[in-house]
């Protein structure tokens, strides 16, 4: 007999933990897709792809600045002492990934400011028509150009990076507790950020060049979801647990269907076929792609909250 | 300086729930809201079932996964007797140390910031007990200082069987439970 009761009964805390809503979720896949769009944009800055007057460089920008803000703005909601968010910037805490995170988010916006001002969109000059001085400085230097879809690059993958890493430092929860989670936060931040711009790509070349991508993208974030959840089945008792919560417990549905299925393997199928050139290209792959990367989040936030280490109480 | 520490004696603690009732009224704990509670683990097979009564709440472990996870420098532990506490107007209620605490003691506030056992620190400065300690009606409770050999804690756990909760989570908690 194995039985445990307690008369705790806290808010958001038991019969088990839902202390982050929707929010946390959103703010991450927003997160992890902004950081898959820097990297995506700078790397075609870098590769001088910015000389096509239609490039995504010139397109991106201006959504991830919407994006993210609307990520943060999720994010604000989720704290509970609101008045007292400006906390966050008057100290810096090493081992707090979620200090990282807040500093790193300084630094996002003035680095894809500085994309946005190499082809600013015609509403912004209009409305600011001393942008133009600063952008034809900027083109008149492609060293700069390049440097600037370095630094994108750089910010994407630590803004990618952190959103996995501020979950896997917590040990208290098991299923988060793999050295795997960051790497599928920015993977998958990748293959929505490709997906979305396979979708609204102007440029043929780039269209056919981010599918290709985001079938890679798709098939590495199998193997990374196999590896992580390999890791914790060889793990101690509560991390087999956790791994089942996915597997066959309460989020197996929810995870085999929509996240494994209808986000990773039948997109794959049809952007496969869609670059081999069997069937045309259409945004249903990349919603799929887009609509299971949100989903991921949400499973891998609440399952994880979920998880415990109550376990640990029988020996 | 100190390092306090609490010794609960299962044997002797029968689940009253005396010390839940005393923090509550002590720290005017919100309604629906416990900063400590009572746990019954029963294990093993029929016949040979061991039940234990385990007066639960922060451990204010000596690796603290709630502090390091904090953003702000809200969550911290006081020099004095190395409490783990929350300063109130620094906390952002992010959630981030409730989320991070394998035993799961922490909650919101509804006025918004991370609460949890202070381990009476207002009393304590004062020499007295914590309340839930003070007010155990069978002595089964004992708070004072694991860095002194010659406390009663200390001689506590040196001579009677104990353990801590969930030590594989590697927080070195520093509640112990006789058995
Ligand atoms: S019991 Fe939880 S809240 Fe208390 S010090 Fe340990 S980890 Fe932090
Ligand atoms: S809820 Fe408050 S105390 Fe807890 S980690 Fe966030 S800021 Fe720190």
């Amino acid at each position: 007999m194995q039985e445990l009761t307690t008369t705790r009964h806290n808010l958001h805390i038991d019969p088990s933990m839902a202390v982050w809503g929707w929010e946390i979720p959103v703010y991450l896949f927003l997160g992890g897709m902004v950081a898959g769009m820097m990297i995506i944009s700078g790397y075609f800055l870098f590769s001088k792809r910015y000389k096509e007057t239609n490039c995504a460089c010139y397109t991106l920008p201006i959504i991830s600045l919407i994006l993210l803000s609307v990520g943060m703005f999720a994010l604000f909601l989720d704290l509970e002492h609101k008045l007292f968010v400006w906390r966050l910037y008057t100290t810096f805490k090493i081992a707090s990934p979620m200090s990282w995170g807040a500093w790193i988010l300084i630094l996002v916006y003035p680095i894809i400011i500085a994309n946005l001002l190499i082809g600013p969109p015609q509403f912004l000059i209009n409305k600011f028509p001393k942008i133009s001085l600063v952008t034809t400085y900027i083109n008149q230097r492609p060293r700069l150009i390049q440097n600037i879809g370095v630094a994108n690059m750089l910010l994407g993958g630590l803004l990618g990076v952190y959103t996995g890493v501020l979950l896997s430092t917590m040990a208290a929860r098991p299923l988060w507790n793999s050295s795997m989670l960051w790497v599928l936060f920015l993977v998958s931040g990748l293959s929505t950020a490709a997906a979305f711009v396979h979708m609204i790509a102007k440029n043929v070349k780039e269209r056919e060049l981010l599918a290709k991508a985001d079938n890679g993208f798709l098939t590495i974030e199998i193997f990374v979801i196999a590896l992580m959840i390999i890791g914790l089945l060889t793990s101690t008792r509560v991390h087999i647990d956790a791994a089942e919560l996915l597997l066959s417990g309460a989020y197996a549905p929810v995870f085999w269907v929509f996240v494994v299925g209808m986000g990773i393997i039948i997109p794959l199928i049809i952007q496969l076929l869609a670059v081999n050139h069997k069937i045309k290209h259409t945004p249903i792959a990349p919603i799929m792609v887009i609509i299971g990367g949100l989903i991921l989040r949400f499973v891998i936030v609440s399952a994880g909250q979920h998880s415990h280490w109550l376990n640990a109480h029988f020996k | 300086m100190a390092r306090f520490g609490m010794v609960i004696d299962t044997k002797k603690c029968v689940g009253c729930m005396d010390c839940v009732v005393a923090c509550k009224t002590e720290n005017n704990v919100p309604e629906g809201y416990n900063r400590d509670w009572i746990v019954t683990v029963a294990n093993g097979k029929f016949p040979d079932i061991h039940l234990e009564i385990q007066s639960q709440r922060c451990n204010h472990c000596d690796s603290t996964p709630c502090v390091s996870c904090c953003p702000t420098g809200a969550s911290h532990v006081e020099e004095f007797g190395k409490i783990v506490l929350v300063t109130h107007n620094m906390c952002i209620g992010c959630k981030a140390c409730v989320a991070a605490c394998p035993y799961d003691a922490r909650f919101v506030n509804p006025e918004g910031y991370a609460d949890k056992c202070t381990f009476c620190i207002h009393r304590v400065e004062k020499s007295e007990l914590p309340a839930c300690v003070s007010v155990c009606p069978t002595h089964c409770m004992y708070f004072g200082d694991l860095d002194d050999p010659n406390s009663e804690v200390s001689k506590l756990i040196a001579s009677r069987k104990n353990h801590t909760l969930i030590p594989e989570a590697g927080t070195s908690p520093r509640i112990y439970y006789l058995t």
